[in-house]
């Protein structure tokens, strides 16, 4: 089939970029957008990359981002569908392979509808000026007197002539492709499925079934498998290996040694011993068996209670100023009173259900891999500096995740079978057990903040000084590197949005000594937590209620100025998205409203109390109101969540509820029993058992979304849950209590 | 030699005793459905059906399953009003602790056909879910012993 290529389109794809369509434009390069492949390439219609329309009327979308529970391999396929008029029960959705054609494939940051909302909306209203062309054409009529009212069909209004998207897709072929000054998107009120509950997830019927296919399901022929004793300690390289008893293991083939990383870790394997074998358990078995003498290196003295007194003694220093807003220190000095506070938060990691794993094949000059990966082009480089090939040489199917979490953006555990693969020539699946996948995580950082304000009459502060300091993931690119990077100090510390005269933000130093990664909302997570507790402090000091004293010290609403700063706003146009403090005003409200604030939260009685926070983060405006009970043991139980989301123009609100359901539950995991310790550069936790995640019975056990109607450009779902919630929580629990709890994991609190 | 049944098919193994049903199921059968989670029995992503009861295959040994009718989730018939469930109430996120979710549910609403949210936190919490699906785990299982009810009355 011969691909269309037309000169017009590409001016169309010139003037979109020009036109600044695309905010991060530099990242997406969709040249050449007129291409297909796989099954789309068969099909007679092929108005872009994206989508085909076979004879028998079957559109197939492509979906270019990861599907890992946040639903986007639904969510961007039916905006396509909408514009173009299509059935959503005839659309079938074809994951893509790595390609940097597609633009930015990196499903991390909680971007993706924000940055393919349009591209998608216009790539569907193309296809569909195509084919109500090519029927206009055949029925001799303009175009304008046909529509595709009927899904699947463009019918001719006067006549009632209709003809199926199979009988136009070859003659709409033939078409010109429309410029984007032709193109008429469809107005809110035509949307279908857009901001409706009537589509449901693309690969839900597999997943109830048990055939939908995850990384660690993969296989091909000839495949022998692999499963790595890595070093414990950050670093360090085998100096010696005993493989007797590993290889009487039945099952057990051989074992390979992984050389160390040259530092910076980046994406690259940790090293150690690899152990081939017919199956998982043969290797795992065979993994116990290896005895293995290590060079420990640099990292061998690290541990994590340590770096919590060193990193709280940093924050009681002055550090390097992110944002200045008039002059604390005189303020401080002008005799109100004083409060301060500390606060901690612990290492953590992602431990999604699925374990690390992948499935490469290395032969012929190619990499054909088959990986649970959340960023497939940096797979691509990953492997192809490793193996000395070209980027576009490394074949990356993106299977479904079982859980990413920011875990899968980082492609060591893929690297690992290819150097297997390529050393042994064969087909290799890599399995991590859950104890690797603990033990050998990108963590999150481990935090310490401190806060300082003076207080006036009124209670709201004249003056508010904070610290952070935490490891940034900045080091496992330059391991030598001591302040985070902007875009990690932004996330809830730049951009406090309190309406205070004078306030500083300042980072401080802290050396990396396990590998830094991102967590589901990243340092949002410790931000929130610090500022939004803080918050809650001066409210119950000035004797206020917490909800009332949030909406003073957000203060009038107004689009808050980072001049001075340089603040990054997720990558998204401050004019475009700017920080709107009405959006996170109305979210409090409404959680407050919704959660019978006041009326409730007096009535509930001994040991129970409720708690609000309130956060924006990857430009989507989040409160929380959190409702628990302690019991005598002094254990935390949470009866209800109540979460408001402003998160602007939205696909898919079912999904969007579904998000903030299970980051109630990720961000309780995180807040009543996260904690990743280390000793002697070594992770101390290993599986379920000494490292807990919520079951149902701690969980909460009812959460309520709200969704806030807004015209607004899409913002993101997948994390902005996260960030209100331990505060909020544990704000509660101080309503309940009395007992203020400056430090997470809850587990570690004694409440009775 | 050890004798068992998969979805009612007759099997035989020879190999290593102490492999956990597991990874025989799905290194050996191919029988992804059934997956990895912890190797501990600590989060029931492996949970199949040995003669009807919900088990954790992860720390099943094959020598001790002489005679078992094993049953995972490729041998529910579709739909099972649990799938059907599940489905209606869009359950799954990632999806990947579901097939033990589901095998779990089908196992406790043979047991118990009106349970309560305390009887099914006692029972579900043994199945771990990193997306936090468990409170529409929760209603799924109503709505099954709802359905269930109103058919045995009809």
């Amino acid at each position: 089939m011969k691909l269309i290529e037309n000169v017009s389109r590409r001016k169309f794809l010139e003037g979109t970029l020009a036109g600044g369509v695309f905010i991060l434009g530099a990242r997406f390069i969709p040249e050449p957008l007129w291409a297909a492949e796989g099954e789309a390439a068969l099909a007679p219609l092929q108005p872009s990359l994206w989508m085909s329309i076979a004879s028998d009327g079957n559109v197939t979308i492509v979906a270019h981002r990861t599907e890992m529970g946040n639903g986007i391999k639904t969510s961007l396929p039916i905006v396509l569908a909408d514009e173009l008029g299509a059935d959503w029960m005839r659309v079938k959705v074809e994951q893509a392979l790595a390609d940097p054609k597609y633009g930015d494939q990196e499903t991390d940051t909680s971007h993706s509808v924000r940055d393919f909302f349009d591209v998608m909306r216009q790539t569907g209203a193309a296809g569909r000026l195509m084919l109500i062309r090519a029927a206009a054409a055949q029925w001799s009529v303009p175009p304008a007197e046909c529509d595709t009212s009927e899904p699947h069909f463009v019918q001719h209004r006067s006549s009632g002539r209709k003809l199926g998207f199979g009988e136009l897709a070859e003659s709409a072929a033939k078409q010109p492709v429309p410029g984007r000054d032709e193109l008429k998107l469809n107005p809110r009120s035509a949307w279908r499925y857009i901001g409706k509950d009537n589509h449901q997830l693309y690969d839900l019927p597999d997943m109830v079934n048990g055939k939908a296919r995850y990384g660690i399901d993969q296989t091909v022929e000839g495949i022998v498998y692999a499963a790595v004793e890595r070093p414990a300690v950050l670093g360090a390289s085998v100096k010696s290996h005993d493989n007797k008893d590993a290889l009487k293991v039945p099952d057990v083939k051989q074992t390979v040694v992984i050389k160390t990383f040259k530092p910076p870790c980046g994406h690259q394997p940790l090293g150690g011993v690899a152990v081939i074998a017919d199956n998982t358990w043969a290797a795992f078995q065979g993994q116990k068996k290896l005895k293995v003498e290590w060079d420990n290196g640099s990292h061998e003295g690290y541990d994590s209670e340590q770096f919590r007194k060193t990193a709280t003694e940093t924050a009681r220093k002055p550090g390097q100023v992110i944002r200045n807003i008039g002059d604390v220190d005189a303020a401080f000095r002008n005799g109100a009173t004083i409060l301060e506070a500390e606060y901690y938060t612990p290492h953590l990691a992602h431990a999604s259900m699925e374990p690390p794993a992948a499935v490469v094949d290395v032969r012929g000059g190619k990499a054909y891999c088959w990986a649970p990966t959340q960023d497939p082009q940096q797979l691509q480089k990953t492997l192809a500096d490793l193996l000395g090939i070209k980027p576009e040489d490394v074949i990356c199917h993106v299977t479904l995740l079982g859980g990413g979490f920011g875990r899968k953006s980082f492609q060591d555990f893929v690297a690992e079978a290819a150097v297997l693969s390529l050393k042994l020539q064969k087909p290799v699946k890599v399995v991590w057990s859950r104890e690797d996948d603990i033990r050998f995580c990108y963590y999150h950082p481990s935090a310490a903040m401190y806060f300082k304000a003076a207080v006036g009459p009124g209670g709201k502060p004249s003056a508010w000084l904070q610290r952070s300091v935490f490891q940034g993931s900045a080091s496992t690119t330059d391991a030598d590197v001591l302040y985070p990077g902007q875009d990690e100090i932004d996330n809830g510390w730049t951009d406090v949005p309190f309406d205070i005269p004078n306030y500083r933000a300042e980072s401080g130093t802290a050396r990396a000594n396990v590998r830094i990664g991102w967590l589901r909302s990243v340092t949002n997570v410790f931000h929130a937590f610090g500022v939004q507790s803080f918050a809650d402090e001066l409210a119950h000091a000035a004797r206020r209620d917490p909800v009332q004293y949030q909406l003073a010290l957000l203060g009038p609403d107004r689009k808050i100025d980072f001049t001075g700063t340089k603040y990054q706003n997720y990558g998204a146009a401050p004019d475009q998205f700017p920080y709107d403090t009405a959006r996170l005003r109305r979210v409090i409200e409404i959680a407050a409203e919704k959660s019978g604030w006041g009326k409730r939260s007096s009535d509930l009685g001994k040991g129970r109390g409720m708690g609000i926070a309130a956060h924006r983060c990857f430009l989507t405006y989040v409160a929380t109101v959190v409702e628990v009970e302690v019991d005598g043991k002094g254990q935390v139980h949470i009866p209800n969540v109540w979460t408001a989301v402003d998160a602007g123009t939205v696909v898919s609100p079912d999904n969007v509820r579904y998000q903030f359901e299970g980051a109630a539950v990720f961000a309780t995991s995180l807040a009543l029993f996260g904690e990743i310790t280390a000793s002697n550069g070594a992770i101390n936790q290993s599986n379920f058992n000494n490292y807990p995640i919520a079951r149902m019975n701690r969980a909460p056990r009812h959460v309520e979304v709200h969704i806030v109607e807004s015209e607004a450009p899409p913002a993101g779902v997948g994390e902005p849950g996260v960030p209100p919630f331990a505060p909020a929580l544990c704000n509660a629990v101080f309503a309940a209590t009395g007992k203020r709890l400056r430090e997470l994991p809850l587990l570690k609190a004694k409440l009775v | 030699m050890i004798r068992f049944k998969v979805n009612g098919k007759e099997r035989s193994f020879d190999g290593d005793p102490e492999m956990p049903l597991l990874w025989y199921l799905r290194d050996v059968l191919g029988l992804t459905g059934t997956k990895f989670g912890c190797g501990m029995a600590l989060c029931g992503a492996c949970t199949v059906h040995r003669d009807g009861e919900a088990i954790r295959s992860c720390t099943t040994s094959m020598k001790n399953l002489g005679g078992a009718e094993i049953t995972t989730i490729e041998g529910i018939a579709p739909l099972h009003p649990v799938q059907k469930a599940w489905l209606e109430i869009r359950v799954p996120q990632c999806g990947y602790c579901q097939s033990g979710q589901i095998m779990q549910a089908i196992a406790f609403l043979k047991t118990n056909k009106n349970p309560s949210d305390s009887d099914i936190d006692t029972v579900m919490s043994g199945n771990l879910c990193r997306c936090g699906t468990y409170q529409r785990i929760r209603a799924a299982i109503h709505s099954v012993a709802k359905h269930q009810a109103a058919k045995e009355t009809a």
